[in-house]
Order: C-alpha cells, then structure tokens, then sequence
C-alpha cells in the first residue's frame, strides 16, 4: 500500500500528548494511513485518534534529544507531543506532513471508512432535488424540474436537476447560460409561499466591456415576475467591482436591459480576503498577551466581524425585498457559487420556518450548499493555520455557520437544533470520514462514484442518538419570520468555535445540562399527572361512589 | 412645582433612533417628579415615564425644518430624543427640566414625595430587612480574633466610616485613634471580611500619611495586630489599587503608601486601577459609541477599544482575583486600600467577596455586600452619581463598574449566582432614581443627619418582595459553580460588552427571546404540576383506601 512509504517511522514509546482540558497521557504514538494514534500504556484504550486530514500544520521544536510536534488542526485545536528522540521526532513530522496533504481524493478516509453504526436511512439519498421540488409542487405550478444539464454539460457546477420557471424552455436555459459567469444560469433558490415570491441565484451576467445582451437571460427572469410587478437584482459586490468585472468579461444588469428590476449592490468581500481575516481572527483568539487593547484592535483588524455583518446585512435586504416589499429577488456575485450561496441560505433561515428543523437545515446545505455547486475541496483545504500560501481556500461556509449561530442566539428557542450542529458542520466541512464534503460539485461527486463508495455524514447524523444530542431543549415551532438585528452591538464573536479550545467549556456545559433538566422534569411530572388523572377517571368509572349509610 | 415653566407640550415628536418609522407624535406633561409622554393617535394608551432625578443631560440641538430637537439623556443610559414644534416650548421645558433633574437640596429628592401604600409600621420593618451586624455574626464576628470597637460611635474619628467597626481583639483604642490620624479622612484599618474557614481576613482603610518619609508607631502596630489576627500566617498583603505613579505622586501631597521598611512581615502591592476622572471620561466615550446612530463593526470596536472600558473592568476584576486567591489559596490576610478608600478599594472588596463566598452570590447576599462595603463604609453615592446639582468632577461610574464586574462573572458562571441580569440593572437603576432612601448622601453620618429611615422606604424589602423577576433559573446551590471559590478567567477575550444596561434601552438589539423568560415559565408550571400531583395522589389514596 502507498502509505506505507509515507511512514518513515510507525510507532514511537514514551510519547506525551497535551491537550486543551484535558491531562497529560504518556503513551505509544502510532501512524496509520490515515490516523494519529496515541494510547496509553496501562490500559489499551486510545487516548488519541487523529485524521491526518484534520491536520492544517505542525510546529516542530528540539530540547537536547527531546522533540516537540505541536499539531494544528482545522478544528482550531492545537495540540503538542514530546517526542523523545530528535530521529522518530522528525520522522514522525515528515510523515504527518506527508500524510495529511495528500493530493489524490481517492485515497481519503472516507473511501477507506465503514461506518460502525447500522445505517438506519442512507443519506445520499435523503436530500434529492425532486423530493424538494414535490413540496414546491405542492403550493405552486409555476415551476418545473428541468433536466437540461443532465449531463453537466450546461453548468459543470450544477445538479442535473433544477427549478425554473414553467413556461421557459430548455433551449432558452441553455442560451441564457451561455451568457452566465460558470454557465449558472438564473434558476429557483427559495418559494416564498405566503405571497407566492422567489428568490433566484446564477453566476454574474458576461455583459463584457461593450454591454453584451441576451434576450433569453432577460426571458428568463423576467419570466419570474408577476406583470406590472418589479424585482430587485442584488449584487453582492459593489458598484466598482462589479464595474471591474466588466474588462474580465463579467459585469451586472443595466437597468436599459432589465427595466423591470432595481439593483442593489452590497459589498460581501471575495475568498482570498475572507481566508486572511479567518487567518487573523485565530491569531487574535490564541494571543495569551494579556491586554484589553492588543486584542480588541486585533479583533477589530481581523474584520471577520464586519464579514458576519455585511453578510447577515444583505441576506435581511433579500429577505426584506420578498417578505416586505412583496418583491422578486435575483442574487449573484461573480461566480455564484460563495457569497451568492451565503445570501441565499441565511435569507431561508430568516424566512422559512422549516429551515430551522434539523431536517430541514440539512437538506438546506445540501441545496444551497453542495447541490448548488460550493466548491468544498478547494475551499476548506486549509483552515487557519496552514502555512501555504492560499490559492483557493475560504471559510465562506464557516461564516454563513458563523451568522447562523448569530441569529440562534438571537432567537433561542426558534431553532430545533443547538450550536452543536453548527459546530459539528464546521468540522466536517474540513475533515471527515464522511463523503458529504468531498469534491467540489454535484458532477464531481457523480465521477468519484462518492454515493457508492463512502458513507453520507448525514447517515449518521440522523440516527435517533446524535438527533438527540443536537436537539435544541427550548425548541418551540415558530411559524414567523425571523429578523435578526445586525447592529454590532447584537453580533458577539463565536466562542463555540473561535475560543472552544482556549476556555474551559465546563461552565456553560453544567448550564446546558440544567436547562435540560428543568425542562425533562417538567415533562416527567406532566407524563405523571395525566396518568394519575387517567387512573382518577379510571376508578370514577370502574366504581360508583361509596353510599353513605 | 415652582419650577415647572411649561405643564404640557403638545405635538411633541418622539423619535426612535433605531427605526424611524417607529416614530410617534404625543404630548409631553411635566409634574414634580416625572415627565411623562403620553403618545396619540394610538389604540391602547402608551406613556413612556421619565423619572427628572434620572436625567443627567439635556441636549438642544440645532433646529431643524421638522422643529426644535432636545435630547434627554438618562443616567439608565436611555436617550430620548423629541422634537417640539414650537421652539418656545422646547426652550421652557429644557429649562424646567434642567432644574428639576438638578435638585439643590436633598429634600427636593424623589424618596422624600414617594409615598407607597404602605402603613408606618410596615415602613419601618423595611429598614430591619437587613441587619449587618447580624451579618458579621454569621461571618463568626466577634470572635477570640475580632471585636467591636465603640472608638467610632459618633463619628468622631472617622466621619465618613460607619458607626459600627471590627478591629483585632489586640488593638487598642490609643492604637487605632494614632492610625487614623495617619490615614487619609481618619479611615483607618478595618475588618471588611473575614473568612471563617482559615481565619484570613479582608481590611480596607485609606491611605497612610507617610508623604516621603512619616511614619506612625500605631498604623505599624494596627497592621501587625491584624496580621496576627491571622495565626496561621506569618505576612500579610497590603494592596495599592492604585497606579504606582499615582500613588507615588501623593506623596508630595503628604499622603502616600506603606514603606515595606516600617511594616514587619508585609508584602506590598500595586494593582493599576484608574481614578475615577478617568473612569468617567471612559464612560462617556463608551456611551457616544452606543449612541452612534448605524455604526459599522470597526467603528464599534475601534470606538469601545479607544474608551478604554473593558481594560478597566478587567482591572478591577484582576484586582479582585488577586485579593480572593491571596485569602483562598495562601491564607494571608490582606489591607486594600487606594486614597480615599471609597471608591477602588470598595470594589476590589466586594469583588473578592464574591469570588470568595457563594452568599455573596445570592440575592440577598450581594444587597448586604452592597450595604456593607459601599453604603455603610461611605461610597460618594450622592457624589458620585450626581444626585445634587454639584461637582460634575465627583462624578464617576465606580459602583456601575462593580455591577458589570458581577455580570461578567455571571456570563462565566451561568449557574453560580442566584440572580439575573436584571436585578443588575434594578439595582443599578434605583441607585440613580432616588425612588428610595438607600443611595442618598455620602456617608451614614449624613443618611442619619437627612432622617433617611425615618422619611424614606427602602429598597432591599421591595427588591426581595418582588424577587420572582429577578431569580436565575439556571441557579442550584448544590452545583459545583455555586460552591466554593470562583476562579475566573480575566483573559481580554473573556469580557464582553454589557448591552443588556449600555443599550437597555434599545430594545430591538437585544435577542428576540430569552431562555431565562423561558425556563422561568417552565419552572413555574412544573411547581403548579408538583401541586397537582400531590392532590391527585390524595385523591386516589381517598378513593383507594375507601374501596
């Protein structure tokens, strides 16, 4: 097996692992094709087991013949092995390094992985594109499955299946496609049902610098309106990025040529830019220089906060346009495919209720996320503490579950599921044993037969079990839109995955379990009082009062 | 009533800063003691009170075409922000306003009007809710190691210290009369807690006398009698919460800090707090900050970073820490002072109280900590917060600060303290509004002098009264948070800012629903389940034991 080649050194003894929280463990460190394990000596349980793929960096320090790995993961945990003996310490290191930034998908864990657990329902198959659509059908015939791009020729970075309006057909999607940044051509993100209006993404229109035009582009959208009414184009970039694209072949709607819809530009930052606030951000959180100052303007300076802003900040201006103003929404960026995503996701969550199911917030990055073409491998590569240089990598899917969170704290009992499952995306999002998170788009996912071969992350999220450690205790239906306030004052730093590995997580843990415990109480004595009434009716009947002498 | 120029302006608008649509027209009526705003055009009646002792600016803008803005702002942080269509009547309610929320005497306060329905008797009681003495009593005081020193009955030694003092069994009364003469307002050495468990104590004074080279035979013996109080120790602390520069600076003035050369077995401390000048001008800019109108993230955080706010809670925080581990983990008795030793030194002592002893962190413990060490010992509460017409410079958050480092600790320790936010805010509301006698005048000697328990309520009964609002459903004393000494983190990353008082008032910042709310209806419904339990369970017991 290749692997074998990449590990100089298999097992070292006398290895001690710290860890945040948790004691030190002196013990044998072993190197798998895809794990690092540590475990005591005493007894043979693993104290460690580490994917390589978690694994963003390492650090590597000399004490006379002692060594120090401090592994950096994706997580955000950092956590350090002494290793005695400078040869297996740097042994050990190459390894890693070797092993954790394989190139070659198939040989990832998840191809390697069986799941331990039974697989109750197979969730490659929980999220299909024409069970989502049954339920538009539902309340609307305004819109069918098309299968234009059945074989990823017309997008490569779309399903097979998507949405669009009825009465537009497939040559008409084909040549508005044409005229889309990716071939992403406008198709159906969101229905809003109570007053039937829609929320649509696609790739940057290619106006160019001489103002091309496509009448079936225009077709197409206009096709979403109801007559006389206008819709609002928004823009994720501003005005003079957007106007930049133009010279690359890109550009946005002239009003000449689409006189029914109103632009409106935010200014969403771009990958690259996002990568290096996430960079600081950490840094920021892992500085132990005690001083108010020093961390407040490295906050400040990571901008990430002002990312979660400007982020949550347009997805209530789309959401506001439909539920509001009553109109049609267009979202895109340049490609479609990142802060396009993060806008349209957010904006479900604020609107429709069944997105804050746990089901439904599944199926909702499913859709929205890697249905609709996030390229997951390029962008979570690397996480925050990669020394590479980024080419692709972004944490444009830890920021949508960075606003997410946001609008949880604000509306604490309008969630099904707790920060948990945020987190526990976040992590998979990186590293997983799962296939969920591979490729980078629908037909990638089809050409490396994943569905086949590795097992859905969300097979094992919804076994009984795991829903019911994410199950939010407070959860009480609520059929409203949700309009999360976006001054600073209300958005506070994400301490469930920014500081998770710097502070105790004790305390808020014995809170959590409290709030539990009041509420199963209650219930219990709820469950007692109606069989006591019960067995009280029971007896009312069964026996006729006693007559009294 | 004299200064009442304008009853009632009508037309006025009420702007909302954060949405402007919300917006509304009414009519503005001024009485003695509070303005109200009562909106028009509305289905239900909808009145916005403003009690005058709560105003602590008034701001007349530039007049605009809509008409003549004045801005109120309150000392509970709330702005509110009219428009009157006439500029006359904005000219006369400003000016009224300006001198009813400026009283120039005490007995112009709102406590001396506020009439209760409540009979003379039951007013009284409210008086005895607390009992320090009896609190020290449950501290083990007096004991072999601490008496009751009779030397401050009337006041005459110290007359910003309370009447009642403890001082260790060995000090005489010609010891602590020479020390008080050495320390700054006669604040000598006093017990301020005392800790059962390993007999280690806190005492707060004033600063010594010691200019650049004075010394005191009695100050030198009263701390050595102090260290002795604590048998199991062999040095004690004695903490500056002061700035070193400062403290150094004082000494030209004659005043100063402890030379380690004259003190047997001490250990000498600076811990930097700031003095209330700058505490106040930090409020100030913290407060523009969340006033600003649509600010971005770098504004907020730039702007909360240059107010320089959260450094000092940490501050004082990390002074508190210091004192409580010292008592905890080394058993050494500790002297807090900073110069006057009213302000800083009132905080870093009740601070360290609460890490130190879960009572503290029960309702009723933090109002008696709040009695003892800023009321009975002569926290400035009239200086301070402003209550007068007087010295703008003596004005300073330092008691606010205190409440924000307790909320700190309860974000840390959602489980530890038996009270929310809420009584936070009550709390720190009330020390303000004058509604009742607790927080008027300076010192015991001047509430005796104004007759306090004598024409005014309290607010501890009427806090307890009503403590179904203020009770934290996460609180159980059998947790392990709620035991024991807290040890928190004071990493910066660890404070946050406190929009529940800052931004209390907006209320649309807030989160939309609150699991405290949540869970206390919860609770509620299980204690009425648990009723119907036990008469169901009676019922049937009847029915089956009459079978």
């Amino acid at each position: 097996m290749e692997f074998a080649e990449l590990i100089k050194t298999p097992r070292v003894d006398g290895v001690v692992l710290h860890r945040p929280f948790m004691p030190t463990v002196e013990g044998t460190l072993c190197l798998t094709g895809h794990h690092l394990i540590l475990s005591s000596r005493q007894d043979n349980t693993e104290e460690l087991w580490l994917l390589h793929s978690n694994i963003d960096s390492i650090e590597k320090r000399f004490l006379g013949s002692l060594g120090t790995i401090i592994v950096k993961c994706k997580d955000l945990r950092m956590i350090q092995l002494d290793i005695p003996g400078m040869e297996e310490c740097l042994n050990i290191g190459s390894s890693i390094e070797a092993l954790s930034t394989l190139d070659s998908v198939s040989l990832m864990y998840p191809y390697f992985y069986r799941p331990m657990f039974e697989v109750i329902e197979d969730g490659w198959n929980s999220f299909l594109p024409e069970d989502a659509f049954k339920d538009l059908e539902a309340m609307t015939d305004e819109w069918r499955l098309s299968e234009v791009n059945r074989d990823f020729r017309v997008c490569t970075t779309y399903p097979p299946l998507v949405a669009v309006p009825r009465d537009v057909d497939d040559d008409t999607l084909r040549k508005a496609a044409g005229f889309r940044h990716g071939g992403r051509f406008p198709v159906l993100s969101y229905y809003h049902k109570k007053n039937g209006m829609v929320m649509m993404r696609s790739g940057q229109p290619l106006t160019g610098t001489n103002g091309r035009r496509c009448k079936e582009d225009e077709r197409l959208i206009n096709a979403t309106l109801r007559p006389g009414k206008r819709g609002y184009v928004i823009d994720t970039r501003t005005i003079s990025v957007a106007q930049q694209a133009k010279a690359r072949g890109g550009g946005f709607e002239t009003e000449a040529n689409y006189p029914q819809w109103r632009r409106i530009h935010k200014a969403i930052e771009r990958s690259n830019v996002l990568q290096d606030s996430l960079v600081k951000l950490v840094e920021a959180c892992n500085d132990q220089s005690h001083s108010m100052d020093r961390w407040l303007s490295k906050l400040e300076a990571s901008n990430w906060q002002t990312h979660v802003k400007e982020i949550l900040t347009t997805a209530c201006l789309a959401a506001q346009c439909i539920d509001r103003e009553g109109a049609s929404v267009l979202v895109h960026g340049t490609e479609g495919t990142d802060s396009t995503l993060q806008v349209t996701s957010l904006a479900q969550i604020i609107l429709d209720p069944a997105c804050r199911t746990i089901q439904g917030f599944q199926g909702l990055v499913e859709r929205e996320w890697l249905q609709a073409g996030h390229p997951f491998a390029q962008r979570c590569s690397m996480s925050a503490y990669s020394n590479s240089k980024p080419r692709h990598e972004a944490p444009g899917f830890l920021l949508f579950l960075d606003c997410v969170w946001q609008v949880l704290r604000q509306f604490p009992c309008s969630f099904q599921f707790t920060e948990q499952l945020l987190v526990l995306l976040f992590e998979h999002a990186y590293a997983s044993q799962f296939g969920t998170f591979l490729g980078n788009s629908a037909a990638e996912r089809v050409r490396l037969s994943l569905p086949e071969k590795t097992v859905s992350l969300w097979s094992w999220v919804n076994r009984p079990q795991e829903i019911d450690h994410l199950s939010n205790p407070l959860y009480e239906p609520n059929s409203l839109v949700i309009w999360p306030s976006v001054a600073p004052q209300s958005l506070l730093l994400w301490e469930g995955v920014f500081l998770r590995w710097n502070r105790s997580p004790r305390c808020q843990e014995e809170a959590h379990e409290e709030m539990v415990h009041i509420i199963e109480y209650n219930k219990e004595l709820q469950n007692k009082v109606n069989s006591l009434r019960r067995q009280l009716a029971q007896l009312e009947t069964q026996e006729p009062p006693l007559q009294t002498p | 009533m004299e200064h009442i120029r304008l009853p009632k302006a009508e037309n006025v608008r009420l702007l909302n800063r954060l949405s402007p649509r919300r917006s509304c027209v009414g009519t503005l009526y001024l009485t003695a003691t509070h303005s109200i705003y009562v909106e028009s055009e509305t289905q239900v009646r909808s009145e916005t009170w403003v009690l005058h002792s709560l105003i602590c600016r008034l701001e007349k803008q530039v007049n605009t075409s809509t008409g003549s803005p004045l801005l109120i702002h309150c000392k509970n942080f709330q702005v509110l922000h009219f428009v009157f269509p006439q500029e006359q009547d904005c000219v006369h309610i400003q000016a009224s306003l300006q001198r009813l929320s400026q009283p120039e005497q005490y007995e112009e306060l709102y406590c001396f009007s506020y009439k209760p329905n409540v009979d003379e008797a039951e007013r009284k009681e409210e008086w005895s809710f607390l009992n320090l003495k009896a609190e020290y009593r449950r501290l083990g005081i007096p004991n072999s190691l601490w008496k009751s020193s009779p030397v401050n009955q009337s006041y005459k030694v110290s007359d910003t210290y309370p009447a009642e003092l403890y001082v260790p069994e060995s000090a005489t009364q010609q010891v602590i009369v020479g020390s008080s003469k050495f320390r700054s307002r006669g604040r000598f050495p006093t017990l301020s807690y005392y800790c059962k468990d390993n007999q280690a104590a806190i005492c707060r004074s004033s600063q010594p006398l010691s200019g650049f080279s004075a010394r005191c035979l009695e100050d030198e013996q009263l701390l050595e009698a102090i260290r002795r109080s604590n048998p199991r120790s062999d040095f004690m602390y004695v903490v500056d919460t002061r700035p070193k520069l400062n403290a150094i600076a004082n000494r030209a003035a004659g005043k100063g800090y402890e030379n380690e050369d004259h003190y047997s077995n001490i250990k000498f401390q600076f811990i930097s707090i700031e003095n209330i000048h700058v505490m106040r001008s930090s409020q100030q800019k913290m407060l523009d900050v969340c006033e600003l109108r649509t600010p971005s993230m770098a504004n907020f955080l730039e702007g909360l970073e240059g107010s320089g706010w959260l450094k000092h809670i940490k501050a004082v925080l990390d002074a508190g820490v210091f004192v409580a581990k010292a008592i905890s983990e080394e058993g050494a008795s500790v002297l807090v002072h900073c110069s006057d030793g009213w302000d800083r030194t009132a905080q870093v002592c009740s601070v360290a109280c609460v890490l130190l002893e879960p009572y503290y962190r029960s309702l009723k413990g933090l109002m008696v900590l709040i009695e003892r060490e800023w009321v009975s010992f002569g926290h400035k509460f009239s200086h301070r917060c402003n209550h007068l017409d007087g010295d703008s410079k003596e004005v300073s958050p330092v008691m606010d600060q205190f409440l924000e480092c307790v909320w700190q600790l309860t974000e840390q320790f959602p489980c530890a303290f038996e009270f929310n936010e809420r009584f936070l805010i009550a709390v720190h509301h009330h020390m303000y509004a004058c509604q009742y006698g607790n927080f008027v005048g300076n010192n015991q000697r001047e509430r005796q002098q104004l007759g306090l328990r004598d024409k005014t309520h309290s607010l501890w009964k009427h806090l307890w009264d009503t403590r179904g609002d203020y009770i934290n459903p996460l609180y159980r004393t059998d947790n392990c948070q709620s035991q024991g000494v807290l040890r928190p983190s004071t990493a910066p990353y660890c404070f946050k800012f406190w929009s529940g008082l800052y931004n209390r008032f907006d209320r649309g910042m807030h989160p939309r629903q609150s699991v405290e709310d949540y869970l206390m209806a919860v609770r509620e419904e299980t204690v009425q389940l648990e009723e119907q339990l036990a008469s169901h369970k009676e019922v049937r017991g009847q029915r089956q034991s009459g079978s």
